[in-house]
C-alpha cells in the first residue's frame, strides 16, 4: 500500500481538476493548499527528519514570496549615505529561481545556528528570525510598500525553445505547475532521505553522540538540510506571490507556520508523504467546514484536530494507518546465547 | 536628557508588566518543562475577562482587577488538569504542540465571541498624568506599576516561603526525588501551570486598560514574554524579572531612537544577539558538572 | 611495536571537580588494554577526552603520530580512533541495517565529489548496492545476520552491545575503544562477547576497554591500567594487577559493589 501510495495520489490530482469541471473556488482552495503543502514537506526535512523544530520556517516562505516578487517588479530604493538601489523588472522565473536561492542563503544562517542553539532556545531563535523579517517587511515601506502590499506581480512565464511560451495567468495553469513543483521537491526529499545524507540525518535525530562517534559531521549535515529546507520554501513562497499577485507582510504571519506544523505532525513528521496527507487534509479542511460553520470556529476545530491527533496518534497519521494495516513481525529467539557465527 | 528620563520612566512602568508574564512563563518551563503556547491567549484571555468585569458588568475597577486574576488562575488548572496531564511523560515537543492547539482554540474562541473590534476598558484615575518636573506618568500607568511589583513580590512569597513554593522549588529540581519524598508532583504541576497562568492574565488585565483589548493582542505579547525567558534563562525566576525589564528599555530606546516602527523587532534582535552570544542567556544557571 | 594511542599528562576539571588529575599511558599496536578502576575514577570521561567529546583541562592525546586538541569526534573517528558507548550504543528507531547502514556514512565517500547531486539524480544506486553488501557481511560477523530487519531499539540489552561493536567497526577503526562493553550481559554471553575481542584483535585492530568485569578483564586484557580518583594508580599485566597492593587497597575502600568486584578479582586470581 506505501508504495502505491504516491502514484496513486499524484493520478488523482492529476486528474482532480478535469473531474470537478470549472470551480474556481475549488481549484483556488487546492492551489494554495499545494502551495502549503511544499512548505509543509520542507519543514519535515528540518522537523521530521534532522529533529530540529523550526518555528520559524514561514520567513523563508515569505523571503522566497518577496525577493520573487521584487525581482519580477523592479525596486528603485534610497540606502542612505547617498547610495541608490535600482533593479529593472525581471522575468518572473528569474525571480523564482532568485527566491529559492536568497531562502536557501538565509537556511544556511539558521542551519549555522542550529548547531550552537538546541532545543527550546532554537525554536524561539527561529521564531525571533520571523518576526524580524515580516518587522523589517512591515516597515521598509520604499522597497515593500509595507502594509500597502505589492501588486500587480506578474504571473510567472514558462517557455521552451521551440515550442512557445506560456503565461501562467488562469488557475487551472498554476494548478499544475504547483503540481510539478510539488512532485519535484517531493521526489527530492525521497531521494535525499533513502542517501547517505538521509541517513545521517536520521542518525543524528535519533543519537547524536553515537552519530559523531561513526564520523558524521553534524555541522554540515544540520546546515544542508536547513538550506535545502528553506530553498524549498522560499519556492513555494514564490510560487505564492506570482499566483496571488500581490503579497503584503501577513505572508510571515506566525499562524502560518503553526499551520505547516499542524499538517507535518498530523500527516506524520519523518515520513515521506505525511507532509503530503496532512496538507491536503488541514488545507482542504476549511473548504469543508466553510458552508457549516464561522472562520473563527473553524480555527477552533484545527485547534482541536491537532490536540485530538497528538493524542490517538502520536506520530500522526501516516504511521498510524501503517501500524493498523500491516501487523509487526514477532521477536525470534535471542541470537546472543548460541550463534554460531560467533561461537567458531 | 529629559527625553531620555521620559523613556525610562515609560520602560520602567512596561518593565513591570513584562516581568510579570516572563515569570509566569519561566516557572511553567523551568518546573514542567513545557514550552507553554497558551501564554498568549491566556494574556487576552485576562484582559477580556477584565474588560467583562469592569465594562460590560460594571463592577469596580479594583474588584476586576482579582476577577480577572482568578480566571487565569482557573483556566490554567483547568488547562493542565485537561491538556497536559494525560501528556505527562511525552517529549517536550509534543507537549508544545499540544499547548500550539490548546492556544489556537484559545484565542479563535476569544474572537469568535468577543468579535474582532478592539474593547476599551475605561480607567477610575483622572485624565490628567503627574507631572513631576520634566516626566510625566498617567495615574493609570503608576497603578499599573505599582500592581506589578506587587504581584512579583507576591510570586517570591509563595515561591521562598510557603510549603507549597518548597514543593514547587523540589520539583524544579529533580521531579522524580521530589516524588520520592512524597510531594504529589501531579499536584504541583498544577498549581505551577495555574500560577503562571494567572500572572499571565494579570499581565493582560493590567495592559487591558492602557492600551485596548482585541483577540490578537496575546500573539505578539506571548513572543515578548519567550524573549524574557531567553534572556533570563530558561527557568531563572529572577532572571525573567530582570529580563522583562530589559526588553522594556530596550523597545523604550529603539522606539525613541531608532524608529517606532521597529520597537517589537528589539525584543527579537535582543534574542538572537544574546542566544549568539551565550546559548543559555543571560543569566543562565552554572552548568551542571559531570 | 609503536604506540597506536599516547594520553600524555591528561587532566579535566570540571568546575573544581577533579575527574582526572594527571593520566599518562600508551597503547602499543595490537594490544589490548584495560581501564579499570572504582567508579567515579574518571574512566568513561578519560573516553570522552580521547574521542573529543570533552576538551582536556591539561595535557594532551596523541593518535598514530596526530595530536587530536581541537578535534571535533567525528574527525577522530575519520582518523581511525572509534569507540562504542555505554549505555545507548544503537539508532533505537531504525533497524539493525540501517543502523550499520548508518555507521558506514564514511565508506567510499570519497568516490564522488558531489554526493548530494547524485542522490538527487539517483546516481547513487551502485554505491548503495555495495553498502548494503558491506552491512550485511558485517554483520553476519558480530553474529547479528537474523536481526538485520528488526527495530535495534527492540533488540535484548546485550545485542544491542553488539550492533554498537558493528558500527564502530563501520567505520573502519585502527583503534576501538570499548565503554563497559559486557555490562548487563550474563556469562555465557560475557565468553562469546571476549572471543568477539579477540577476532576483532586479530583483523589488527588495537583495542582498549574500560570494565567492571573484572574475571573477564583479567582474562581478554594484555595490560592493564588502573585508575583511582583521577589518578594512576598502577599499570601492568593482569597477573601483576591481582596482587598489587594499592589496587585491592583503592577497590576495598570503596563501597560494597566495589568490595564484590575486588572479590570476584581475587576468585579471578584462584582460578
Amino acid at each position: 500500500m506505501s508504495r502505491l501510495l504516491p502514484f496513486a495520489l499524484l493520478a488523482g490530482l492529476v486528474v482532480l481538476p478535469l473531474a470537478l469541471g470549472p470551480n474556481p473556488y475549488l481549484l483556488n482552495a487546492l492551489i494554495v493548499t499545494g502551495i502549503l503543502t511544499i512548505g509543509a514537506m520542507s519543514l519535515n526535512l528540518l522537523l521530521g527528519f534532522t529533529g530540529q523544530l523550526s518555528l520559524g520556517h514561514i520567513a523563508f516562505f515569505g523571503i522566497g514570496a518577496y525577493v520573487s516578487a521584487l525581482t519580477s517588479l523592479g525596486f528603485d530604493v534610497d540606502l542612505g549615505f547617498g547610495i541608490r538601489a535600482v533593479h529593472e523588472p525581471w522575468p518572473a522565473a528569474l525571480g523564482f529561481l532568485l527566491a529559492t536561492v536568497a531562502a536557501g542563503a538565509c537556511g544556511y544562517l539558521i542551519g549555522r545556528l542550529s548547531f550552537r542553539v538546541r532545543g527550546a532556545y532554537f525554536v524561539i531563535v527561529t521564531i525571533s528570525f520571523a518576526e524580524v523579517v515580516r518587522l523589517v517587511a512591515l516597515n521598509w515601506v520604499e522597497l515593500t510598500q509595507g502594509p500597502l502590499a505589492l501588486t500587480n506581480i506578474p504571473a510567472i512565464t514558462l517557455g521552451l525553445p521551440g515550442l512557445g511560451m506560456w503565461t501562467l495567468k488562469t488557475k487551472l495553469q498554476n494548478y499544475y505547475l504547483v503540481l510539478g513543483v510539488g512532485t519535484l521537491c517531493y521526489l527530492a526529499i525521497a531521494r535525499l532521505v533513502g542517501s547517505r545524507f538521509g541517513r545521517a540525518m536520521r542518525g543524528l535525530k535519533e543519537n547524536e553522540p553515537l552519530a559523531l562517534s561513526v564520523g558524521i559531521n553534524a555541522t554540515r549535515t544540520l546546515t544542508v538540510a536547513a538550506v535545502i529546507s528553506a530553498a524549498m520554501a522560499g519556492a513555494a513562497g514564490s510560487l505564492y506571490a506570482h499566483y496571488l499577485r500581490i503579497i503584503d507582510p501577513d505572508v510571515f504571519l506566525f499562524a502560518t507556520t503553526v499551520s505547516m506544523v499542524i499538517m507535518v505532525v498530523a500527516g506524520g513528521k519523518g515520513t515521506l508523504m505525511g507532509p503530503v496527507v496532512g496538507g491536503l487534509i488541514f488545507g482542504l479542511l476549511p473548504v469543508a467546514l466553510r458552508p457549516v460553520m464561522a472562520p473563527e470556529a473553524q480555527w477552533i476545530v484545527y485547534g482541536v484536530v491537532l490536540i485530538v491527533i497528538l493524542f490517538v496518534m502520536p506520530r500522526g497519521i501516516v504511521p498510524g494507518l501503517a501500524v493498523l494495516l500491516g501487523g509487526r513481525p514477532a521477536r525470534a529467539v535471542p541470537v546472543l546465547e548460541a550463534n554460531p557465527a560467533v561461537q567458531r | 536628557m529629559d527625553e531620555l528620563i521620559q523613556h525610562l520612566v515609560n520602560a520602567l512602568i512596561l518593565g513591570g508588566t513584562y516581568a510579570l508574564l516572563g515569570i509566569g512563563l519561566t516557572l511553567i518551563f523551568g518546573i514542567m518543562n513545557v514550552v507553554n503556547f497558551t501564554h498568549g491567549a491566556l494574556y487576552t484571555v485576562g484582559a477580556y475577562v477584565m474588560y467583562l468585569a469592569a465594562a460590560a458588568l460594571g463592577l469596580n475597577f479594583f474588584l476586576a482587577l482579582p476577577v480577572a486574576i482568578l480566571g487565569g488562575l482557573l483556566l490554567g488548572a483547568a488547562i493542565e488538569l485537561v491538556l497536559l496531564r494525560p501528556f505527562r511523560g511525552s517529549d517536550i515537543d509534543t507537549t508544545m504542540l499540544v499547548m500550539i492547539g490548546a492556544g489556537i482554540v484559545l484565542q479563535s474562541g476569544t474572537l469568535w465571541i468577543f468579535g474582532g473590534v478592539a474593547k476599551a476598558i475605561p480607567s477610575p484615575f483622572p485624565e490628567a498624568p503627574l507631572q513631576i518636573g520634566p516626566v510625566s506618568v498617567s495615574w493609570l500607568r503608576l497603578f499599573v506599576l505599582g500592581a506589578a511589583l506587587g504581584l512579583i513580590a507576591l510570586t517570591y512569597t509563595l515561591i521562598n516561603r510557603t510549603k507549597l513554593g518548597l514543593a514547587m522549588r523540589a520539583a524544579f529540581q529533580d521531579a522524580d526525588t521530589a516524588a520520592l519524598m512524597g510531594v504529589d508532583v501531579h499536584r504541583i504541576y498544577t498549581a505551577t501551570f495555574a500560577l503562571g497562568s494567572s500572572l499571565a492574565a494579570a499581565a493582560g488585565a493590567l495592559l487591558g486598560p492602557v492600551y485596548v483589548v482585541f483577540p490578537q493582542m496575546g500573539g505578539l505579547a506571548e513572543l515578548k514574554a519567550f524573549a524574557i525567558v531567553i534572556l533570563g534563562g530558561l527557568g531563572n525566576v529572577t532572571g525573567a524579572a530582570i529580563g522583562g525589564f530589559i526588553l522594556a528599555l530596550a523597545e523604550e530606546l529603539g522606539a525613541g531612537y531608532v524608529s517606532s516602527g521597529y520597537r517589537d523587532a528589539m525584543g527579537f534582535l535582543i534574542i538572537i544577539a544574546v542566544l549568539l552570544y551565550k546559548p543559555t542567556g543571560l543569566f543562565a544557571k552554572a552548568e551542571r558538572i559531570g | 611495536m609503536s604506540a597506536v594511542l599516547s594520553v600524555e599528562h591528561v587532566g579535566v576539571r570540571f568546575g573544581g571537580l577533579v575527574a582526572i588529575a594527571d593520566l599518562h599511558f600508551d597503547v602499543q599496536e595490537g594490544e589490548i588494554v584495560s581501564l579499570i578502576g572504582p567508579n567515579g575514577a574518571g574512566k568513561t570521561t578519560a573516553f570522552n577526552v580521547m574521542t573529543g567529546f570533552l576538551k582536556p583541562s591539561q595535557g594532551a592525546v596523541r593518535f598514530r603520530g596526530t595530536g587530536l586538541r581541537g578535534l571535533q569526534p567525528h574527525e577522530i573517528t575519520r582518523l581511525g580512533l572509534a569507540r562504542t558507548f555505554q549505555r545507548t550504543s544503537v539508532f533505537p528507531d531504525d533497524t539493525v541495517l540501517d543502523n550499520v547502514m548508518i555507521g558506514l556514512h564514511r565508506h567510499g565517500a570519497r568516490i564522488s565529489r558531489t554526493p548530494l547531486l547524485d542522490a538527487l539524480l539517483g546516481r547513487s544506486g551502485a554505491s548503495e548496492t555495495r553498502l548494503r553488501a558491506r552491512a550485511e557481511a558485517l554483520l553476519d560477523w558480530v553474529g547479528l545476520a537474523d536481526r538485520a530487519r528488526e527495530k535495534a531499539g527492540a533488540l535484548a540489552y546485550g545485542e544491542q552491545r553488539l550492533v554498537g561493536v558493528a558500527l564502530a567497526l563501520a567505520t573502519e577503526p585502527a583503534m576501538l575503544l570499548l565503554d563497559e562493553p559486557v555490562s548487563g550481559m550474563n556469562a555465557s554471553e560475557t565468553r562469546v562477547f571476549v572471543r568477539l575481542i579477540r577476532q576483532i584483535r586479530e583483523r589488527g585492530i588495537t583495542i582498549l576497554l574500560v570494565e567492571h568485569d573484572m574475571p573477564m578483564v583479567m582474562e581478554v586484557s594484555d595490560r592493564i591500567v588502573v585508575l583511582n580518583y583521577g589518578r594512576l594508580i598502577a599499570e601492568g599485566p593482569p597477573d601483576r594487577i591481582r596482587s598489587d597492593p594499592t589496587v585491592i587497597e583503592a577497590y576495598l575502600g570503596q563501597g560494597s559493589a566495589a568490595r564484590q568486584a575486588a572479590a570476584s578479582a581475587r576468585e579471578a586470581v584462584h582460578a
